[in-house]
């Protein structure tokens, strides 16, 4: 272990905290769907392949340049997480929770594994001449693409908190996401309000994908990587709570860059695999709490 | 009977149907052994494939750098497994972690043992850990034939059955079965479910090692991916949900259906390395769906409705 310099831990607090822009998406859909469903959704890295891949082909295929994409993979994200919660995810919702987290384990083996038989493995890069440009600020060089998805993340993300905090329909997932009894007893139509939290979680990871696609490799298996930081995040952050999710995003992309300027990479993600465990296992609520037991 | 057939079986059949029957043992044995603690017992791990590396590096390491017989290592993984078995459930189990929360910390704590494997193995071992070939001895668990670790596999499968079955008639089973069904009336009922949870750890877990241990000597080399990657761990859950949890048989049957299936997938469609995946995925969603105790679970309640409508 060597002690980085001060330019080398400022460039990797700005990686980190950009990162941890994607990671705070990827979460708040992960804890939405946690908090409304009570569900674990192990495929929620899966749909995050769907949305880099879907990125990946419009952009060789069609030349549409990657954000524009989010135009495509977001309704398109939303549409198939309405899917599965009506045709699948509602068949489970009284099921004991490990077998809603093998339900996902299934959709997540089945998508993946069908993406690998129609894309095969190979590891494919997104060449946008634009982006492979990167900046410099004082010492310090920030990747375009990762400025554009930490941008787009939070964009997202305030939307969603505003549409949460603000329409009567997010009004009516908060509270069933709070109080399930008592959001049945004001009428709250729940059957809705599941399909509308299974498709906005999916379509926020969805939308992650298409922002990660342009610096990341795109390949079938390339969501695990990304769902099990999101579970430590969700975990962090308390399961089902939107603010700690967006914290913990910000907490775990900050922690993985400035680790890795310390110790080598495996031990990095070792150290944040512990600190899961920990949590888990001392503060289950999360540093922040949760909006709900 | 059953028993009889395949124990002459090897003498009529060819090398590639041994090796199908002797991964159908494999799977139907680590398949059982993680029934014990998540069929019977009701805790679900998402992280199994800790306890069968450390089991395969164990034995491995010790056989490599200490000479270590086999046999001996293979004992002596089995002690490993439960170590940490107890080690890790002791810490879970105390401090309350339940159902997914259980699930996702055993999935970490496999995923950690192999990026300390990737961490301290790879340097050394790029391309795995290869042990030594040794020839054909029984002594050194190493055969030119696949007859021999064909009969070893049926006998270690025969031996959790067994196991199993005692477990299923003995106070024990009731105890695991009592926690797995409502933990908390289980200990108003005076069970203790910490100690019971965590004998149903120790069981399953020194079990999955000592199967590390005969994948290491069956194909004569380590690496972590094989042996502390998600696939382990999944592998060895899907047979038990799919052929019934909580069952002596379940696990065999549903372990040996993936494995035809994925052979079959393999022979067939061999270009497209996923499909049979694919397959295992669209079985777990429709066994979830549809027979959410598994085939023999749904088996039995169709056999109940016949003789109580009869």
């Amino acid at each position: 272990m060597s002690l980085p310099g001060l330019p080398l831990l400022l460039q990797s607090i700005v990686s980190g905290i950009l990162m941890g822009g994607v990671y705070s998406l990827i979460a708040v859909g992960l804890t939405l769907i946690f908090g409304v469903m009570k569900i674990i959704n192990f495929a929620h890295g899966s749909f995050m392949m769907l949305g880099m891949f879907t990125t990946y082909w419009v952009y060789v295929l069609l030349g549409i340049d990657p954000y524009l994409s989010l135009l495509l993979s977001i309704p398109s994200l939303f549409v198939l997480g309405l899917l599965t919660q009506r045709f699948l995810i509602s068949h489970v919702l009284d099921a004991p929770a490990h077998n809603q987290l093998l339900l996902t384990l299934g959709i997540s083996l089945f998508i993946e594994n069908f993406a690998l038989f129609l894309w095969t493995p190979n590891f494919r890069n997104l060449q946008v001449a634009y982006l492979t440009k990167a900046t410099t600020v004082g010492s310090v060089m920030i990747s375009l693409p990762k400025v554009f998805a930490f941008l787009f993340a939070i964009i997202l993300t305030a939307f969603l908190y505003y549409f949460l905090k603000r329409t009567d329909l997010g009004k009516a997932i908060r509270a069933a996401s709070e109080e399930k009894e008592g959001a049945l007893t004001v009428g709250i139509n729940m059957k809705r309000v599941y399909y509308l939290a299974f498709g906005i979680g999916t379509a926020c990871v969805g939308a992650a994908g298409t922002l990660t696609a342009p610096f990341f490799y795109v390949n079938p298996h390339v969501g695990g990587i990304f769902v099990i930081t999101a579970f430590v995040v969700v975990v962090l952050g308390g399961m089902g709570n939107f603010i700690g999710a967006l914290v913990g995003g910000l907490i775990v992309g900050l922690a993985e860059s400035v680790g890795a300027a310390f110790v080598p990479g495996q031990v990095k993600q070792f150290i944040i695999y512990f600190l899961f465990i920990l949590i888990l296992l001392f503060k289950p609520e999360g540093l922040f709490g949760r909006t709900r037991g | 009977m059953v028993g009889a057939i395949f124990l002459i079986l090897p003498h009529f059949i060819g090398g590639y149907f041994i090796y199908v029957i002797t991964m159908i043992f494999f799977y139907g044995y680590l398949g059982i052994a993680w029934n014990i603690l998540g069929g019977y017992a009701g805790q679900f791990s998402f992280g199994h494939a800790a306890f069968f590396g450390v089991g395969a590096y164990t034995s491995t390491l010790l056989q490599i750098h200490a000479g270590v017989n086999p046999w001996i290592g293979m004992f002596l993984a089995g002690l490993a497994g439960l170590a940490l078995g107890l080690l890790i459930g002791s810490l879970c189990f105390r401090y309350g972690l339940r159902g997914p929360y259980f699930a996702l910390a055993m999935l970490a704590l496999a995923e950690m043992l192999r990026l300390l494997a990737v961490e301290w193995m790879t340097l050394r071992y790029p391309l795995g850990i290869s042990i030594p070939l040794k020839g054909d001895s029984f002594l050194d668990f190493q055969f030119k034939s696949k007859i021999p670790y064909y009969y070893i596999c049926l006998f270690m499968m025969a031996a959790v059955i067994i196991l199993n079955y005692f477990i299923e008639r003995r106070k024990i089973g009731s105890y695991f079965k009592a926690i797995r069904e409502n933990e908390d009336a289980a200990e108003a009922l005076g069970i203790n479910s910490f100690r019971y949870k965590l004998l149903a750890m120790g069981i399953s877990s020194s079990l999955m090692a000592i199967g590390g241990t005969f994948y290491a000597q069956y194909y004569l080399i380590v690496e972590e991916e094989s042996v502390f990657g998600t696939g382990i761990s999944i592998a060895v859950l899907l047979g038990p949900i799919i052929g019934g949890a909580g069952t002596v048989l379940g696990p065999v049957l549903g372990g040996g259906i993936l494995e035809i299936l994925s052979e079959m997938t393999r022979n067939l469609l061999g270009a497209y390395s996923g499909v049979h995946l694919m397959i295992y995925g669209a079985i777990l969603i429709f066994v979830i769906i549809f027979l959410p105790h598994g085939i023999l679970g749904g088996l039995q309640t169709v056999f109940r409705k016949i003789t109580k409508g009869g």
